[in-house]
């Protein structure tokens, strides 16, 4: 017992050491989304080309997809650009855009320019959709599942390494898993 | 001017530099005075999730701007404080608020400290009561030791 107490203050520092260690390893950038394991939430915007038809949470339902906040003012997001176009030429999965606080004019013209890798261009010019989100900064990218349920999220810019070593597993595991359900 | 007055002065003046520079100014008007001392005050108590150590009225990001505007609307909305901390960390998780709220994951944040100090106590305790017991054993000190120390402290002088 006595000995014990004697080791105490090495134990005490070892245990405090190894939190402290791992805490130089923590990326405070990368916060866990409040979202993982919830449905898209709810909402109804205008669609970016034409802001007469709506779009809703109901239309980004039905395949294992990625959701990507994104805007013209975000310089990140315009060094994510290509890798998305990449993987749109893949056709791995739909990636739908979601233009946050952003102007309709100056985003129109960015995609025009640089090419548009998304499947739906939903406009959510007063980050309504990406409050609702727990959108922090762009760019943003939701894994989310074939029942419409967020199952991942990504902050920061897509590129190879992330890509391969995280999103692409997760990715391939749900399209299985949809499989496996008879979904598409 | 003496040196170490103007150090002072700079540090001073340095100080209050930052204090006035650091609040963005919103335009947003509350209902009342109540609901704007609310409003403010829950909007300090959650951290701006962007700028991680700032609060969302002290930040200038447009994450904070959007979200403080939303406190302030449902503060003049009428809804509780509770309604409102739920609002928040639904969407950007527990990491918003400033102060963690008691659960399985934060019972040690809340009573390590205290776990610390009677830990503390208890080896002061143990430590206090070991040397009033070696004090007692000291004051055993008899003539057959008094001898022996006279002996070897006057073998010290012949050397």
């Amino acid at each position: 017992m006595k000995k014990f107490f004697l080791f105490l203050p090495l134990v005490t520092f070892a245990v405090l050491g190894f939190f402290l260690y791992k805490g130089l390893f923590l990326n405070p950038q990368q916060l866990d989304s409040a979202l993982i394991g919830k449905p898209i939430p709810a909402f109804e915007l205008q669609k970016l080309e034409d802001e007469n038809i709506k779009l809703t949470n109901k239309d980004l339902i039905g395949k294992v997809s990625m959701i990507n906040v994104w805007g013209t003012w975000c310089p990140s997001c315009k060094f994510e650009h290509p890798y998305l176009m990449k993987l749109k030429a893949q056709n791995i999965l739909p990636i739908y855009g979601i233009n946050y606080r952003d102007e309709r004019k100056a985003a129109l013209h960015e995609l025009k320019v640089v090419g548009d890798p998304y499947a739906l261009n939903i406009f959510d010019p007063m980050g309504k959709l990406g409050v609702d989100l727990g959108v922090y900064g762009a760019p943003e990218t939701f894994i989310v599942d074939h029942n419409g349920i967020i199952q991942y999220r990504y902050a920061g810019p897509i590129a190879e390494p992330v890509w391969n070593n995280t999103l692409l597993p997760i990715i391939q595991k749900l399209q299985q898993q949809a499989k496996a359900r008879g979904a598409s | 001017m003496k040196p170490w007055i103007m150090a002072l002065l700079l540090c001073v003046g340095t100080f209050l530099t930052g204090y006035a520079a650091a609040t963005p100014v919103d335009t947003y008007q509350f209902k009342n005075q109540t609901n704007q001392e609310r409003g403010l005050k829950l909007a300090r108590s959650m951290r701006c999730p962007q700028c991680q150590n700032q609060d969302l009225v002290d930040s200038n990001s447009p994450v904070a701007h959007d979200l403080r505007i939303q406190v302030y609307k449902m503060v003049d909305e009428g809804k509780s404080d509770e309604q409102i901390v739920q609002y928040m960390t639904q969407r950007y998780g527990d990491f918003v608020l400033y102060k963690p709220r008691m659960d399985s994951k934060t019972y040690i944040l809340w009573w390590g400290p205290l776990g610390l100090l009677i830990c503390g106590a208890i080896v002061i305790g143990l430590l206090v009561r070991k040397q009033r017991a070696n004090k007692d054993s000291n004051e055993a000190f008899t003539e057959n030791d008094e001898q022996a120390l006279k002996a070897i402290l006057q073998d010290e002088d012949n050397k």
